[in-house]
């Protein structure tokens, strides 16, 4: 038995394969926070009035707020003054127009990555809007996207060309003094992503952005609005790799999502940040604010996440179903491996008529790492007919790892059907042997039986992202799966 | 030619020695049944040879074609040929049991430096052997061995040792549990599958199994050690005289 375990923490202990520092000059703001570091950046990004005042308000906020300490998570205290707030590419000044005039170390970098940008682009019609630090600097499809009606640019982009769409928006769904880390976003946040789908147009393709953490010691604050108009529909897929290194790095992402009457927003996300080296020292740290508002009748928010990395992820995307017959899914595999921690999860919020929602959560955990669901479903009393359904599995590698959950329910109307599941269950030794004698390398098996405990998740993401997936299962498995 | 060759082996778990000096040698073509009473070691010769870890070895050789058996992880002791049938088949929720069929099948071509086949023909081949041993092909789209009922898991061991062709197979217990239809179309893949450059060892209690596979040599065990060898109608005697008679034999 103890060779097994041995065995087993061998394969759990891979390394990143995704950490090198790419080497651009980067223009930042001297580390710490004050209204003026706010107003600089506002003024780089060319701000108008209403965005300044809706940061500094965000700020004053922030200032009066506590960091939350209620999750399942333990890491040493932030210094926010030690954080650099802005960092963009030298050629800031200057765009590139088109990929030829990207800077070619960034594109080296995407292709250490294996996201060849304009080949993956055009093979498989996938828009990119690709963000390096905190600008974007490349965007590409924009006329077929455009001819479509459909918006899909930075968010500093929209700042400026669509200024009313934002303002109308922005701070709707994640109010600017949310949360500690929504409030904080609110302040500084960098750049993002922005979409608008107009009224009953399907999105011809699906949108996606790379994110990549780079400079050392910069926050990220990005900040995602994405608005889906009467009987629209979309579908947009978020990935991300970190350099490795060794200060923790702080992100405080905020996504807002807005459905309206008959629109559907899909919105999967492959997460592969830094998660520290065995013993938790230089990861990522994950706050992320992710919700989305089911505002008119019949629409639907599916939220698709597959999280393999950083050191600490906090992370609940929800949906408030607020339209009659709307509809909420969070479809999540976390892994936790050697010293990482997650607490996600999600909330429903049945707001409106016969809403319903479905929760499918796949908690991995391996090395001594900590996994937990932390869910809540919420029936608001004239939410007549809402109906739920939770399902919610834990695996186990090895003996040293937990996993822990955390269900809430409050359930305001008699009307309500509410089911929870929930399952536990460890790869077994005998598992293991049976694969390998019918030839199945250890390796293989362990990925063979996470890849079959997460495949209810896994058919949910689009296809090349379920073959990214599973690939970065099994790497970040390699300990622990794919 | 000679397959496998034990010489005197003693193997224990935790601190119990089970296999107390063990010899056998097995010939390619040859089908060779173990018997023996509950705790005389049939399990573990069967884990030893394939490789378990809980087992260690603390004495005597095992030669596989002339190589040192005990040397090799069980993965590669699979993909040079060695199948075991197991009494109690894992459940492995969630994985397809065509998908680890593949996966098995595509391994031992790899190490055979063959490509990996082709999934068409793989499903054509997996539905070819599900019909003859009596199996639903919807069994391929389960996952493994999920809620299969005894005699369905068995047969699922045979299917897999089908598509595997192993040179020496080794069924431990495989006829327990099995109704009599269920017995004969597992009887029908073994010997379906006997042929002049394969090995089979069959471990079992009873001698019924041997109604429908006829052994070659017929060994009982006992406290660790084979006490008689001989031919079939051993097995018969066996039947007639039960246990104790061997285990006097083996006290004495």
């Amino acid at each position: 038995m103890s060779t097994e375990s041995e065995n087993l923490e061998s394969l759990v202990n891979r390394r990143y394969e995704h950490g090198f520092v790419t080497d651009i000059e980067t223009d930042s703001l001297p580390p710490g926070l004050s209204e003026d570091v706010i107003r600089a950046i506002s003024a780089r990004k060319n701000e108008p009035p209403f965005m300044l005042e809706w940061r500094l308000q965000a700020y004053r906020q922030w200032l009066e707020m506590q960091e939350p300490e209620w999750a399942h998570v333990h890491y040493p205290k932030i210094d926010y003054n030690q954080i650099s707030y802005f960092s963009a590419p030298k050629s800031d000044e200057d765009r590139p127009k088109s990929l030829d005039e990207v800077d070619p170390k960034l594109l080296e970098t995407y292709d250490k990555l294996g996201i060849p940008l304009h080949e993956r682009a055009r093979l498989a019609g996938v828009a990119v809007d690709a963000v390096f630090d905190s600008v974007s600097v490349a965007t590409t499809f924009k006329e077929k996207l455009s001819e479509a009606g459909v918006i899909f640019c930075s968010f500093s982009e929209a700042v400026q060309d669509h200024p009313d769409l934002v303002r109308k928006y922005l701070g709707t769904v994640v109010p600017r003094r949310d949360n500690f880390f929504a409030a904080l976003n609110a302040a500084v946040f960098s750049d993002g992503s922005f979409v608008y789908i107009p009224k009953g147009v399907r999105c011809p393709m699906e949108l996606s952005t790379y994110f990549r953490i780079n400079a050392a010691n910069t926050g990220q604050f990005e900040r995602t609005l994405i608005v889906a108009d009467e009987g629209s529909h979309v579908s947009y897929l978020e990935g991300c790799t970190a350099p490795m290194r060794d200060e923790n790095q702080l992100h405080a992402a905020v996504v807002e999502l807005v459905a309206l009457k008959d629109a559907e927003i899909k919105y999967s996300t492959v997460q592969n940040w830094y998660p520290g080296d065995e013993n938790g020292v230089g990861g990522i740290y994950n706050f992320v604010t992710k919700r989305g508002d089911c505002r008119g009748a019949n629409s639907k928010i599916s939220w698709t996440q597959v999280e393999t990395g950083s050191a600490i992820t906090w992370k609940y995307p929800s949906c408030l179903l607020r339209g009659d017959n709307s509809v909420g899914e969070f479809y999540s595999v976390a892994v936790a491996n050697n010293m990482q921690q997650a607490d996600t999860g999600t909330k429903m919020i049945h707001i409106g008529r016969n809403t319903s929602s479905t929760i499918v959560s796949k908690g991995i955990s391996a090395g001594r790492a900590e996994n937990a669901y932390r869910g809540l479903v919420r029936v608001m009393p004239r939410a007549h007919g809402a109906r739920n359904h939770t399902q919610c599995d834990s695996l186990l590698i090895g003996k040293q790892c937990g996993a822990h959950t955390f269900p809430y329910m409050e359930i305001r109307n008699p009307s309500a059907r509410v089911e929870h599941e929930a399952t536990t269950s460890k790869i077994s030794a005998d598992q293991l042997f049976y694969c390998r004698q019918r030839g199945i390398s250890e390796e293989d098996a362990v990925n063979m039986i996470v890849n079959g405990f997460c495949k209810e998740v896994f058919k949910e993401l689009p296809m090349e992202f379920a073959v990214e997936a599973q690939a970065l299962l099994n790497v970040s498995l390699e300990g622990a799966v794919g | 030619m000679t397959m496998l060759e034990i010489n005197d082996l003693k193997s224990r778990i935790d601190d119990t020695e089970i296999l107390r000096g063990l010899s056998l040698t097995v010939n390619a073509g040859e089908v060779h049944a173990i018997m023996g009473p509950n705790g005389s070691g049939k399990s573990t010769l069967a884990q030893v040879i394939a490789g378990h870890e809980d087992y260690e070895v603390t004495n005597g050789t095992v030669a596989y074609n002339g190589q040192d058996l005990l040397e090799l992880e069980p993965e590669e002791r699979a993909r040079e040929g060695i199948f075991l049938g197991f009494q109690y088949p894992v459940e492995i929720p969630g994985v397809n049991n065509a998908y680890l069929l593949k996966a098995a099948v595509n391994a031992k071509r790899k190490h055979q430096g063959l490509g990996e086949v082709d999934a068409f023909e793989f499903l054509k081949l997996a539905r070819e052997k599900m019909t003859t041993l009596g199996m639903d092909p919807k069994f391929l789209n389960r996952g493994v061995n999920e809620g299969f009922s005894g005699g369905e898991k068995k047969r699922n061991e045979i299917l897999q040792m089908a598509m595997l062709e192993p040179s020496l197979a080794i069924l431990d217990e495989t006829d327990s549990g099995l109704d009599i239809d269920a017995l004969k179309a597992v009887a029908e893949g073994v010997n379906a599958l006997r042929s002049p450059e394969r090995a089979i060892i069959l471990v079992t209690h009873y001698q019924r199994l041997l109604d429908y596979i006829r052994p070659d040599y017929v060994h009982v065990l006992s406290q660790g050690r084979i006490v008689r060898s001989g031919d079939k109608s051993l097995a018969l005697e066996l039947e007639e005289r039960g246990y104790d008679w061997v285990r006097e034999a083996a006290n004495g």
